[in-house]
C-alpha cells in the first residue's frame, strides 16, 4: 500500500466531496479515511488514500487534482504520507 | 494516525514559512577520470558527470511533487580539480579548460551550480594547486555555474600563509575581471579553514577524496519556521526558547532525511549526509537575522548577538542530530549579509559591522559570508581578514570561511546587486590600517598546541 494525504481547503459549497471522490474513483484511488470540518464558512478536509493501484502516476494525479480544485474554487493538494510521519512521529 | 492539525502544521511551514529543501547535491568523484592528456581528461570528466547526474534535476522535481515541498536547488560537487588536473595541466590556462568543461557538463544536466574547482592547500601547495589557484579569476569570469573554494588551513596543519597571501590577490583579480557585474565572480569563490568533505552548500561544496564514488547530500533550510515558532516564546525563559528551537530543528531535519533517502533510492546512489543549516534567502520571512530579533535583539549586531547566535546554533544542532544519524557538512546557522534581508537592514542601520560579524563567526557554522567591501581594499588587507578568520577556525576546531566581494568602482554608501539567491549588499567599511608586513611573511602559521592529541 502506498498512502497519500489529500487536503482540500476552500469556501464551502455543495458537492466538494462528491467531485473529489468521483475523480479519485475514476483514477482507481481508494479512500481509506476522511475527516472534515467547517470553520466560519471555510471547508477543510483531509483524506487518506491508497494510490498503489492508481491508473495514473503521482505527477498526473497531483496536476489533475489541482484542476479539480480550481473548478470548485478550492485548493487541493496530494502528498505522500511519509512527510507527515517523518515530521511528527519518532 | 496523523491528525489534521499535524498536516496543517506541515503545510503551513511549507506555504507560509518558506520551509524547503535548499539543495540536493550529488557528489561525484573524478579520480578515475585522471589522464595525462588534457583532452582525454576533459572528455572523461564531461562523460562521467553527464552520465551520473543525468536524472538529478528530474528526480529533485519529482520528489518535490510527491511530498509537496519545494526542492530549490539541484547541484553537483566534484573532487578538487587541483588533484584531478595535476598530471595534465602544465599552465593555468589548462586548468581553465577544465572549468569550462565543468560549466558545460553542469548546464547539460541542468544544475544551477557545480562546485569543486578547488585546491586543498592547508599545509602546502603543489605546483598544480598553485596553477589552479592562479587560474581562478579567469575560470570564474569565463564560466557561469562553476564555484571555487580553497582550503587554506586546519586545526591539524596550521595556516598556509603563502596561500592566504595568494588568495588575497586572486580575490582582487576575480573582482576586477567581473567588475561589470559588481564583481560577482567573488560570490562564487570561498576560502576555508577546516573545510568539510561533504558540504552540499555552495560556493564551498566539493567532493572530498575520502568520499565514495558518488553520493547524495541534502541541505535543508527553514529560518522562517524557526522564527515563526519563536513567536510563541516571547517573554519566556531560556529553557522554553531552547526547547522550541530544538523541536523545530528536529522537524525540519526529518524532512531533509526523508528527501535524502528518497533521492538516493530513486537515483541508485548512496545517501551521504543531511546538512541541517539555517540558510537564509533575500525573501522576507526567510531570515536568520529575524530569528535573532525574535530572540530579543533590535538588530543583529546589538550587544548580546554573539550569545544569541551561539544559543541558536547549538539548539539547531541538538534538535537536528536526533533527526538524522548522518548529519554532516556545515550544519548550523549561516550569517551571509547579502542573502539575508535582516542582515542588510542591520548594516544599513549602522548596527552591524565587519568586526561584529567576525565575532559572530566564532559561534556560527561558517564565516564572513557574502560581504561586499570597497573595491579599493588592498589584496593585503583582504589576506589579513582571511588570516584572522582562518585563525578562529584553527584555534576553535571549527569550519570557518571567507567570501568577501571587493566591488570594483564602489565605496561605502554604495550598493552591490548580485541578483537571485545571491541578493544585494551595502558596501561595508573595512579597517584599512596596514598589515602588509605581516601578510608578506612567507611560510605558514604552525598547528596549535591542542592539535597534538595523539
Amino acid at each position: 500500500m502506498k498512502r497519500a494525504i489529500i487536503t482540500v481547503v476552500g469556501k464551502d459549497t455543495v458537492g466538494i466531496i462528491a467531485k473529489v471522490c468521483t475523480y479519485l474513483s475514476g483514477a482507481n484511488v481508494n479512500v481509506l479515511d476522511i475527516s472534515q470540518t467547517i470553520v466560519s464558512g471555510f471547508f477543510n478536509m483531509m483524506m487518506m488514500v491508497d494510490v498503489s493501484k492508481s491508473t495514473c502516476d503521482f505527477d498526473k494525479l497531483s496536476d489533475e487534482l489541482d484542476e479539480v480544485g480550481k473548478s470548485i474554487g478550492c485548493s487541493i493538494r496530494i502528498q505522500l504520507e511519509d512527510i507527515f510521519d517523518m515530521m511528527h512521529r519518532i | 494516525m496523523i491528525s489534521i492539525r499535524e498536516i496543517q502544521e506541515t503545510n503551513r511551514m511549507i506555504e507560509e514559512m518558506n520551509l524547503d529543501v535548499r539543495t540536493i547535491t550529488m557528489g561525484i568523484s573524478l579520480l578515475d577520470c585522471i589522464d595525462s592528456n588534457l583532452e582525454v581528461l576533459n572528455q572523461n570528466i564531461y562523460n562521467k558527470i553527464t552520465t551520473l547526474a543525468k536524472n538529478l534535476v528530474s528526480t529533485g522535481d519529482e520528489i518535490a511533487k510527491e511530498y509537496g515541498i519545494p526542492v530549490v536547488n539541484k547541484r553537483i560537487s566534484v573532487t578538487p580539480i587541483g588533484l584531478i588536473g595535476a598530471s595534465a595541466c602544465k599552465k593555468s590556462e589548462d586548468f581553465v579548460t577544465i572549468a569550462k568543461t565543468l560549466d558545460r557538463a553542469g548546464k547539460e544536466v541542468g544544475v544551477n551550480f557545480i562546485g569543486g574547482y578547488s585546491a586543498l592547500v592547508s599545509k602546502g601547495m603543489t605546483k598544480a594547486e598553485e596553477l589552479l589557484i592562479r587560474s581562478i579569476p579567469l575560470a570564474l569570469s569565463s564560466t557561469d555555474v562553476v564555484c571555487s573554494s580553497v582550503n587554506l588551513g586546519s586545526t591539524k596543519t596550521g595556516i598556509n600563509m603563502d596561500a592566504v597571501r595568494l588568495m588575497g590577490e586572486m580575490i582582487k583579480e576575480t573582482a576586477e575581471l567581473t567588475k561589470y557585474q559588481d564583481s560577482i565572480g567573488c560570490a562564487k569563490l570561498v576560502v576555508f579553514c577546516n573545510a568539510p568533505d561533504d558540504n552540499p552548500f555552495m560556493a564551498g561544496a566539493f567532493h572530498g577524496v575520502t568520499e565514495a564514488d558518488c553520493i547524495i547530500n541534502v541541505g535543508v533550510s527553514g529560518p522562517g519556521v524557526v522564527k515563526k515558532a519563536l513567536e510563541q516564546a516571547r517573554g519566556k525563559d531560556f529553557e522554553f526558547l531552547c526547547e522550541t528551537i530544538k523541536k523545530t530543528a528536529f522537524k525540519i531535519t526529518r524532512v531533509g532525511q526523508l528527501v535524502a533517502k528518497r533521492a538516493s533510492e530513486m537515483l541508485g546512489v548512496p545517501f551521504g549526509i543531511v546538512d541541517l543549516s539555517l540558510a537564509p534567502t533575500p525573501a522576507v520571512g526567510d531570515s536568520v537575522a529575524e530569528i535573532l530579533q525574535e530572540i530579543g535583539l533590535e538588530h543583529p549586531g546589538a550587544p548580546g548577538t554573539t550569545a544569541a547566535l551561539a544559543l541558536l546554533n547549538d539548539q539547531v544542532k541538538k534538535g537536528g542530530i536526533m533527526a538524522s544519524s548522518y548529519v554532516g557538512g556545515l550544519s548550523g546557522a549561516f550569517i551571509p549579509v547579502s542573502e539575508d534581508q535582516g542582515m542588510i537592514d542591520a548594516v544599513l542601520e549602522g548596527c552591524l559591522t565587519l568586526e561584529k560579524l567576525e565575532a559572530m563567526t566564532c559561534v556560527c557554522s561558517v564565516g564572513l559570508d557574502m560581504i561586499a567591501i570597497p573595491g579599493s581594499t588592498t589584496a593585503a588587507t583582504i589576506s589579513g581578514i582571511i588570516a584572522d578568520e582562518m585563525a578562529i577556525g584553527m584555534i576553535n576546531q571549527k569550519t570557518t570561511a571567507v567570501r568577501l566581494i571587493p566591488v570594483i568602482g564602489k565605496e561605502v554608501g554604495d550598493q552591490a546587486e548580485f541578483g537571485g539567491l545571491l541578493g544585494y549588499a551595502p558596501i561595508m567599511p573595512v579597517n584599512s590600517f596596514n598589515c602588509e608586513a605581516f601578510v608578506n611573511r612567507t611560510g605558514r602559521i604552525p598547528a596549535p598546541v591542542h592539535s597534538f592529541k595523539n
